[in-house]
């Protein structure tokens, strides 16, 4: 005997609910470091990985890394860019106050930008987790 | 601002922030992420080492 069913998902409010959530997830996680996990209620996931990409990201400029511009010219510099775009909020604003375009002076410096670009990529891997688990592929 | 690191502290904070990305990301539940959290830190440091020694090798 087919029993009427309570879930919420199988509601089509619920189903546009979630599809909203698989878009606004990762673009706000992208925007913010591990808010995509925040607005999904993973509190303490969304904070450490927050923690974690912003914290490396601050330390790469304080180390006076380079933040890599769209038209660089030179395919390394582009995939430079495209490990910085990652960090997305964080890339808008160092770019929009002029930081990390000075020279690479010293050794620390290069360690500087490769903190940059891994602190953006760190980001795109959390972007896709809130994505998982928006569609409940995760919980 | 201009902060100077070493190479292993540069390493090491390297190592623990990744880790702990890749841990939270990579498995489901709460102890396996703490689990692979540590796994991946422990991997990136002994990576530091034995790339240290094989430099050593090398240089000599």
């Amino acid at each position: 005997m087919a029993t009427p069913t309570t879930d919420k998902k199988s509601t089509p409010a619920a189903q546009g609910s979630g599809v909203s959530m698989s878009v606004v997830a990762p673009a706000i996680g992208w925007l913010i470091p591990g808010a995509g996990h925040l607005v999904q209620k993973r509190w303490i996931r969304g904070l450490l990985l927050m923690a974690s990409i912003v914290i490396m990201f601050v330390l790469g400029v304080a180390m006076q890394g380079h933040i890599y511009q769209p038209n660089g010219g030179d395919i390394l510099d582009m995939l430079g860019f495209v490990g910085d775009i990652g960090a997305g909020g964080l890339y808008i604003v160092s770019r929009a106050l002029d930081i990390g375009q000075g020279a690479i002076a010293h050794a620390t410096a290069d360690y500087g930008t490769k903190y940059l670009i891994v602190a953006g990529l760190l980001n795109f891997i959390s972007v896709a987790d809130a994505y998982h688990i928006s569609i409940g592929k995760k919980p | 601002m201009n902060l100077a690191l070493s190479h292993f502290s540069a390493a090491l904070l390297f190592a623990v922030f990744a880790s702990v990305v890749f841990g939270i990301t990579q498995r489901n539940t709460t102890r396996d992420q703490v689990r692979y959290g540590l796994y991946c830190f422990a991997m990136f440091v002994g990576g530091v080492f034995v790339a240290g020694w094989v430099m050593w090798l090398i240089r000599r």
